[in-house]
């Protein structure tokens, strides 16, 4: 048989990641809890290499290599970026966090750069097989990392959940890839554009397509689909918490892209109803049951719920306009939500996790700069101007007009001034409430200046919307 | 011929996959397993996909079900508490197991995937090699796939060690090469003393 020799180039970045990763896995073991900063900074650098190449290729058109598999587009490449960036920031503020609590091993960081190349290849997926198993690379990886603490019966608890939850949620995506597969005889995602576009296969594109929408939804976290989220995002040690929360949610982004914007385009129609339903269930139940939450980081599961309803209402529009407000949104929830869980971090101490709503009583008082930090993540999660999370809405709620669902933007509106309520609490509580715990914050420097600056480039971001928003309409040629 | 021995193996495996969730002993259903592996390896030959049926054999007969066979024996489970609301929802469950089952020939019926809308392949030379031609396919076009999946079992393999390894200080161990190694003046010593007298 003839066989010509891939193009490697435009996979720099993924075989960078998995050359570092596999050296960080060798080299850890040579190491001791004295000298592990090596593990944790060569992690870093890893992402920060692979930004390099990622942003390098930023502009320089669209390769397909691996036989029609790999797709490097600048969607891929901004996307990527993101991913970095937030998983960068997760690293950072783990350390300490670990540290203290005898939990800093090598795996944490192994494991992270694992998840970070599935992530990664499920963005640069064009074939149904690379969606699956980019996707299996990241969800094995975040299994063992939400049972990483191994001690505790509450995270191994959340971990069974999540992997069960999970294999299910695989098996539904798979057997609608199945039906794909059988409809067309090609797993190749453009060969399924071509035959949705021709009209072919006609009732078994859509019975395929109810199913991949169910394992996208429990991938999301999209209620039905959402049982998992909360009990997850409680039960696991708050760093992979942070790590689950942000991260995932960019590539669960680039997953429907690829598979409903790109594959199964022709369907539109189809796959928007399915979308509708999922996008107004995510707002009630999220928003209202929120509401009823002490756990703060149950209360973020349940907001990160709302959220994903968000940004479906994006995608679901099927515009360019649309999937170009979701990558928004996409990425800027994620820098939000890592603020948000590295805000929990940083007010922990060993023996003490600030994770009710009570710990942030009286912040204010105790610490005016990191009070004011948390209002501006809990404003950009309730969407309130000048915050980037304000921008994110407006550009869904326009995408979701310009399509003519005047109504959904309506039923969004009102559930996330629901939403508002709860975010709102969090500052009155770190305003006008007196202070229960006087002990001072023990983070170290690293962590409080980065915490800061991300808090600040949520309002720069909010204020100076236009180069991301930029960035976002050129990925979907606007 | 082949259609009697296609029939032969596909009642062998109907009959195994059916005990296999109604035997009341898990060792029996586990062995049912086997049997219904070793019928489809024996089926995936008669379609020509012979590696895919020693595979078949090696990997599901040979490793896994064994393990499987370990723990079911080690755990001894009473199936009785897991059977009990059987009955109960029996006829929920039959009705909604109905409803699907329609459902889906209804959408996906044999006219989509039915004898007559797929062609019959080929049959292929007898020098024909499908393990080779797998290799080649692996390697080559699939490669990145591969790879990929190869990365997923490392994940696997870190994930295990990471969540199970434990080092515990102050466990004791035998270290057989010291143990072999002593000679008797290591450990016994003969101590010189005088002889007791009992005291007036």
């Amino acid at each position: 048989m003839s066989f010509e020799v891939p193009q490697f180039s435009p996979a720099l970045p993924e075989m960078f990641v998995l050359a570092m990763a596999c050296l960080v896995l060798v080299l850890d073991l040579f190491l001791n809890d004295r000298t592990r900063v090596v593990t944790y900074l060569l992690s870093q650098a890893t992402l920060v290499g692979a930004a390099v190449l990622s942003l390098g290729q930023y502009g320089a058109g669209t390769a397909v290599t691996f036989s029609g598999m790999f797709v490097a587009d600048d969607v891929g490449h901004v996307l990527k970026a993101f991913i970095y960036l937030t998983v960068f920031l997760a690293f950072l503020y783990s350390r300490d966090y670990l540290r203290v609590r005898e939990l800093l091993r090598g795996e944490f960081f192994v494991l992270g750069l694992f998840a970070v190349l599935g992530m990664m290849v499920m963005i640069s997926a064009r074939n149904l097989l690379l969606v699956y198993l980019g996707l299996e690379l990241l969800s094995l990886s975040l299994y063992a990392l939400v049972a990483f603490n191994r001690d505790s019966s509450q995270a191994s608890e959340a971990a069974m959940k999540y992997f069960v939850t999970g294999a299910l949620a695989s098996g539904m995506l798979l057997y609608g890839m199945s039906m794909l597969y059988g409809a067309t005889g090609s797993l190749d995602l453009a060969r399924v554009a071509e035959s949705t576009a021709a009209g072919e296969g006609g009732l078994v594109f859509q019975f395929g397509l109810v199913f991949l929408v169910v394992g996208i939804g429990f991938k999301f976290g999209a209620v039905p689909f959402h049982m998992w989220v909360p009990d997850v995002y409680e039960g696991a040690p708050t760093p992979v918490t942070l790590f689950v929360g942000s991260a995932p949610k960019v590539a669960a982004f680039a997953m429907v892209i690829r598979l409903l914007a790109e594959g199964l385009g022709g369907l539109q129609p189809h796959w928007e109803g399915l979308l509708v339903v999922l996008v107004i269930l995510s707002l009630a139940v999220g928003n209202v049951i929120a509401i009823a939450q002490t756990n703060l980081k149950r209360m973020l599961a349940y907001s990160t719920i709302s959220h994903m309803g968000f940004l479906l209402l994006g995608v679901l529009s099927g515009t360019a306009m649309g999937y170009s407000a979701a990558m928004f949104y996409a990425v800027t929830y994620a820098l939000t939500a890592a603020g948000g869980f590295g805000m929990i971090i940083l007010l922990s101490r060993n023996g003490f996790e600030a994770d009710r709503l009570e710990d942030f009583r009286g912040l204010g008082a105790r610490s005016p700069w990191f009070a004011f930090i948390m209002l501006v993540l809990m404003f950009s999660m309730a969407g309130v101007p000048p915050t980037v999370g304000f921008y994110a809405k407006l550009a869904v709620l326009q995408a979701a007009v310009g399509a003519d669902l005047v109504w959904l933007a309506v039923v969004a509106v009102v559930f996330s001034v629901i939403g508002a309520f709860y975010y709102l609490r969090v500052v009155r509580l770190m305003y006008f409430e007196p202070a229960q715990d006087a002990a001072p914050l023990e983070a170290g420097g690293d962590l409080r200046l980065v915490i800061s600056a991300n808090g600040l480039a949520l309002l720069a971001l909010g204020i100076f919307p236009g180069a991301l928003f930029a960035v976002c309409n050129s990925a979907f040629g606007l | 011929m082949e259609q009697a021995i296609f029939y032969f193996f596909s009642a062998v495996l109907i009959f195994a996959a059916g005990m296999v969730i109604t035997a009341r002993n898990p060792v029996h259903a586990v062995l049912f397993l086997v049997l219904a592996f070793f019928t489809s390896a024996a089926l995936w030959l008669l379609l020509e996909a012979e590696f895919l049926a020693i595979v078949l054999v090696l990997v599901y007969v040979g490793a896994v079900m064994v393990l499987f066979l370990f723990v079911v024996m080690m755990l001894d489970i009473n199936l009785a508490p897991l059977r009990e609301g059987f009955a109960r929802y029996l006829p929920v469950g039959v009705l909604v197991l109905a409803l699907v089952v329609l459902e889906m020939v209804l959408v996906v019926g044999p006219r989509l995937f039915g004898a007559e809308a797929v062609t019959v392949p080929a049959r292929q030379a007898a020098e024909y090699s499908n393990t080779e031609t797998l290799g080649e396919l692996l390697y080559t076009v699939y490669v990145y796939p591969f790879e990929v999946a190869s990365v997923i079992l490392l994940v696997a393999i870190v994930a295990a060690i990471a969540l199970t390894l434990r080092r515990r200080p102050g466990t004791l161990k035998q270290e057989v090469g010291r143990q072999v190694a002593a000679n008797r003046g290591e450990r016994v010593r003969l101590v010189r003393m005088a002889a007791e007298r009992s005291k007036r």
